[in-house]
């Protein structure tokens, strides 16, 4: 459960983050740090243990199939940092 | 009694008896916030305008003799990570500095309807990720009781405000801890209701599976007020529950049953402050003495809370805070136009997230990862079965639990920010209650020596949220820990 | 060929919802961009989504067509992954508990039946769409979010495939039975069906398949069949070679005709597949997957077999027939109106109806001759004869008249008035004496040759069985 600098450029890659070395050195160190904490969950036996995926016993929540106004193209627009002819505008997205 | 420093009940009352305007109110109320909000720094979004219209608007429904809401007229402070239409809401953060969300929170709709007045956004910690909103991109919010001291957090922002009297009531957010804590470190009542008591519709999500809104107020009636008002289903939260909901407020000071109040032996042990100890068994004295029975109670599982938290706090969180990437709202990294779109990603959310919500996200991206999903979101998903199992067992033979809201009282600025852990592990008594579900609310009970307020927590089976109003109404009925207010005169 | 090919196939079906799965936008297609989205769709802070009831039916209804074990609930799970098209950067999809899985599709090729294993068949929503401005200078792309959050069916095949005909066929059948079920209008033109293909190879007999080589963006069938030719035999290149295939996603290069390799880093697919926490599970009772079987109708593989048995056509018929369940259905409508001349209004429909409608670039439902026009017309044929027939069916297209009418206004009807006929025969007896004489003597194709210069003199309109009759009398029996 080691967590080397190579884990830490992983996962900084996995969350679009982008690190200076001196950050990684103490993130590094700070996520070591609570994962060695976290550790302490391995105390438990949890074999037999169902997971609690949903913090609700709710179960089949639907809507109806039905059509309600979109928002005007100007508003989500004005939202956005660029924008051209109708479309959001990113940087060249290579396939 | 100056006119702020009522409660949103009594000033309710006197605006609707038409013994003052809500404009009054509402000018009264901003003249104080302008004069400690430079001390304090609650607000990360005063709307003086919005608030006075809205003033206005219930002002003449009442001269023409139109009905009015139940919060007709009363100054609310809504934490910053709630939407309002129109009115930017940043969860203190760079990322969404200058955002302005086109559409209302359900809760924001709800207080809208029921004529309260919104009078501004409060400070947080950045995405509600912290325990001090010392996480705050903006500022620093200080607790009213002691200006070199965190108002505790993340709803920083509204515990102080409402403690300060620069708002009659506050909505907050409690993912694990976030309104107890803070009410319970400004001498505050805070509840976090049962987790689908509550819309999350427009709560800007930090772990969607732990988040829930509540009240923050100056007392317990107000808390039921509130709390009323917000509670219900809502078709576009698919986990909000289709219960009917109570009346919160009538009958609020019966208790009839003599109540079984279990006693966590986990929540009292190593760690706690020995003032807060003895406030708290001086409470349940208070309890006693009026008919209840104490139970000793074991959680065995709580002490993995913090733990099992961190996992799926962050697990979630890494996530719900993909979205931020520059392309359709928020801030966008002024990178030269050739540079490709993954840089752009990680510029972006390099130079908009501060440091607690970057180490969250990268902690969670690495639980859900190839190879660690079992070792880590799965088996937190376990333990936390198990924690929900130690409260169902307990609710079985109490009707409910006293605990501290926290170890300690509110620390020093600057004390913890460079432990994270040291700072996680201050929600070691709310935390539990998130992963159960299980509503709590926190009242002031008492004080340190060194005048900082102390909080109890009273802890419900779901749904029962009548039951903690009238056993914290009770309490307050008793004692007058609610009625100090912080001194505030302090220079800034 | 050298080698052995195993293939598989992912494929994405938008269902035909109004609505969208987590929101109310619509779904309409080819509206200008970014006129439909909210908050929801969008991935705006603080949404959440509901899911659309239709959606979650439709996808039920199909993985129980597919024959697909279908779980006591099924949840939705979270994969996440970075794209400008994706709002939210994660995807609401299935991942640990599908609505439908271990399922099955009974293809037919050659003649042979096969059974294709489906691994899964879940819901999750569809990304926006991404553009690419045409000048490669420009360093930009466009984003419309008008397709995000469209429901989309996911349907994955075992790597059962063991040639292009067998996938053809399983793309074909499959397809049908979308449409038959009318959970997809399968509209390729639209991106409605889209497929992810993936093929390796082995030397014969070898026991171990090759790199597995993922094709994604695959936007028609007759791409899908292109690239998979093209693959086996760039795969069967490296290995003879002595080369290794690598593992590696590629895109369809359709103007080069030439699979090229994703330029895009490949990001180990580490999708972080977590319980979506803001959905609740459906839980599936028997009683609901009852109900909703009984709104599946015969699909296309057994209608065939049906239509094969009952109504004496051939298999080639029957496939054509059911191709298209509204054609089945006009067909099976016929034939209950005519009874017995089901091998003729089969012709009728294969022949004549398909190539009115192809002409016309319609569907069956808009035809204009419903099944009891077509049924009318094919009697009238014994009066008016083939010919005429088929030029009566074509006005009836045009006009939407019946053929009765056609005929009256038309003055197309037979002439067979046995004293009409008569004189007009002896006409043609007494003007053609060498004719007849070659009959009499033996040459039958003299007789051919009357019955052309009698129809010749009424314009075609007589009716050839009782002409025959009256000039094989008149010229046996010599004249009266
Ligand atoms: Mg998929
Ligand atoms: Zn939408």
């Amino acid at each position: 459960m080691d967590i080397g600098l190579k884990e830490i450029e992983y996962i900084a890659n996995l969350s679009r983050i982008a690190l200076t070395d001196e950050e990684k050195k103490t993130f590094k160190k700070q996520l070591a740090n609570i994962l060695d904490y976290i550790k302490k969950l391995n105390e438990l036996d949890t074999d037999t243990v169902e997971p609690m995926a949903y913090a609700t016993d709710l179960k089949n929540v639907f809507r109806k199939e039905e059509l309600t106004p979109s928002l005007s193209r100007q508003k989500i627009l004005n939202l956005s940092p660029s924008n051209v002819n109708g479309f959001f505008k990113v940087p060249k997205v290579i396939e | 009694m100056l006119l702020h420093e009522l409660t949103a009940s009594k000033v309710r009352e006197r605006i609707t008896k038409r013994e003052v305007t809500a404009q009054e109110v509402v000018e009264e109320l901003l003249e104080w916030i302008n004069l400690k909000e430079p001390l304090i720094k609650t607000y990360l979004c005063l709307d003086e305008d919005g608030a006075l219209s809205k003033a206005k608007e219930i002002d003449e429904k009442l001269s023409n003799g139109n009905k009015v809401g139940l919060l007709a007229g009363v100054p609310i402070a809504i934490k910053d990570n709630m939407c309002t239409a129109g009115v930017k809401t940043t969860c203190a953060s760079k990322i969404l500095e200058n955002f302005i969300p086109p559409y209302d929170a359900f809760v924001v709709k709800r207080i809208k309807d029921e004529d309260a007045i919104i009078i501004g956004k409060t400070n947080l910690d950045e995405f509600a990720m912290g325990s001090s909103t010392e996480n705050s991109a903006f500022q620093i919010t200080r607790n009213p009781w002691d200006i070199d001291c965190i108002p505790g957090g993340s709803s920083g922002g509204s515990a102080a405000a409402v403690s300060a009297d620069m708002a009659f009531m506050a909505l907050g957010s409690d993912t694990g801890g976030s309104v107890r804590q803070p009410a319970s470190f400004c001498g505050d009542v805070g509840l976090k209701p049962t987790y689908g008591r509550v819309s999350r519709y427009g709560l800007i999500a930090f772990a969607s599976s732990l988040d829930q809104i509540g009240p923050i107020t100056k007392d317990v009636l107000d808390t039921a007020l509130l709390l009323q008002v917000i509670s219900g289903h809502d078709n576009f939260d698919s986990t909000c529950a289709a219960l009917d909901v109570p009346n919160y407020i009538s009958d609020i000071d019966r208790l009839d049953d003599v109540l079984k109040i279990g006693v966590p032996r986990e929540f009292f042990g190593e760690g706690l402050n020995t003032e807060i100890k003895s406030a708290l068994m001086d409470a349940l004295k208070i309890y006693e003495a009026n008919g209840a029975k104490l139970v000793d109670l074991s959680l065995p599982h709580c002490e993995y809370a913090v733990a099992t938290y961190y996992i799926i706090a962050t697990a979630e969180a890494s996530s719900n805070l993909a979205r931020y990437d520059g392309v359709r709202y928020g801030h966008r990294s002024r990178l030269s136009s050739d540079s490709n779109i993954v840089d752009m990603y990680s510029q972006t959310r390099a130079e908009g997230f501060g440091n607690e919500v970057k180490r969250r996200i990268l902690l969670g991206n690495y639980a859900l990862s190839t190879g660690y999903y079992e070792a880590y979101y799965l088996k937190a998903s376990k333990v936390r079965n198990l924690i929900k199992n130690d409260f169902e067992d307990a609710f079985k033979k109490v009707d409910c639990i006293i605990c501290p809201t926290c170890p300690t009282p509110a620390f020093k600025i600057g004390e913890r920010v460079t432990e994270p852990l040291e700072m996680y592990l201050s929600d070691i008594y709310t935390i539990p209650a998130n992963l159960a579900g299980i509503p709590g609310i926190s009242i002031p009970c008492g004080f340190t020596s060194a005048g900082l307020p102390i909080g109890m927590q009273i802890l419900g089976k779901y749904f029962d949220e009548r039951k903690l109003l009238k056993m914290a109404k009770l309490f307050e009925n008793e004692t007058d820990f609610h009625l100090k207010r912080p001194k505030l005169n302090q220079q800034v | 060929m050298k080698y052995e090919v195993v293939m598989g196939l992912e494929t994405h079906a938008e269902l035909n919802t109004v609505s969208k799965l987590f929101c109310g936008c619509s779904t309409k297609f080819g509206s200008e961009p970014n006129t439909q989205a909210c908050p929801i769709c969008l991935g705006l802070p603080g949404v959440l989504p509901v899911m659309n009831e239709r959606a979650f039916e439709h996808s039920l209804k199909a993985a129980i067509a597919l024959n697909c074990e279908i779980g006591r609930f099924a949840s939705f799970d979270r994969k996440n992954y970075y794209y400008p098209d994706l709002p939210k950067n994660y995807q609401i999809s299935q991942s640990y508990f599908n609505i439908g899985n271990n399922g099955y599709v009974d293809i037919v090729v050659k003649g042979k039946k096969k059974r294709i294993d489906i691994h899964n068949v879940h819901l999750e929503e569809e990304a926006g769409k991404l553009i690419h401005p045409e000048k490669s200078d420009d360093d930009y792309s466009l984003v419309d979010f008008n397709r995000a959050g469209v429901p989309l069916l996911e349907i994955v095949t075992e790597p059962d495939m063991r040639s292009i005909e067998e996938v053809e066929s399983y793309m074909q059948i499959l397809r049908n039975i979308l449409l038959y079920i009318g959970v997809s209008d399968c509209k390729m033109q639209e991106g409605s069906l889209r497929f992810e293909a993936s093929i390796s190879l082995c030397e014969k007999g070898a026991k171990v398949y090759g790199n597995r080589v993922e094709i994604k963006n695959l936007n028609s069938m007759k791409a899908v069949l292109k690239v998979l030719a093209y693959e086996i035999s760039r795969q069967g290149d490296l290995l003879d070679k002595g080369k290794e295939v690598l593992m590696e996603t590629r895109l369809w290069d359709e103007v080069n005709a030439v699979s090229r390799r994703m330029r895009t880093k490949e990001e180990a697919h580490d999708y972080r597949y977590f319980p979506e926490p803001d959905l609740v599970p459906v839980w599936i009772d028997q009683k609901w997957i009852d109900e909703t079987k009984k709104t599946i109708p015969e699909l296309p593989v057994n209608k065939r077999q049906r239509f094969v048995k009952e109504y004496l056509i051939s298999d080639y018929d029957a496939g054509v027939l059911t191709e298209d369940i509204f054609l089945a259905d006009y067909f099976e409508a016929c034939v209950k109106l005519a009874r017995n001349s089901s091998k003729e209004l089969s012709n009728w429909i294969i022949n004549d109806v398909l190539r009115e409608l192809n002409e016309r670039k319609i569907n069956i439902q808009e035809f204009t001759v419903t099944p009891k026009m077509l049924v009318e017309l094919i009697k009238e044929k014994s009066t008016v004869g083939n010919a005429i027939a088929k030029e009566v069916f074509i006005e009836m297209v045009n006009t939407g008249k019946n053929a009765q009418s056609i005929i009256n206004e038309k003055n197309l009807a037979q002439l067979s008035d046995v004293d009409e006929l008569n004189t007009i025969t002896a006409n043609v007896i007494e003007k053609n004496p060498k004719a007849v004489e070659d009959y009499k003597r033996g040459k039958k194709n003299a007789l051919a040759f009357l019955i052309g210069q009698t129809m010749k003199m009424t314009k075609g309109k007589a009716n050839p069985k009782i002409l025959t009759e009256i000039l094989k009398e008149k010229i046996t029996t010599g004249p009266k």
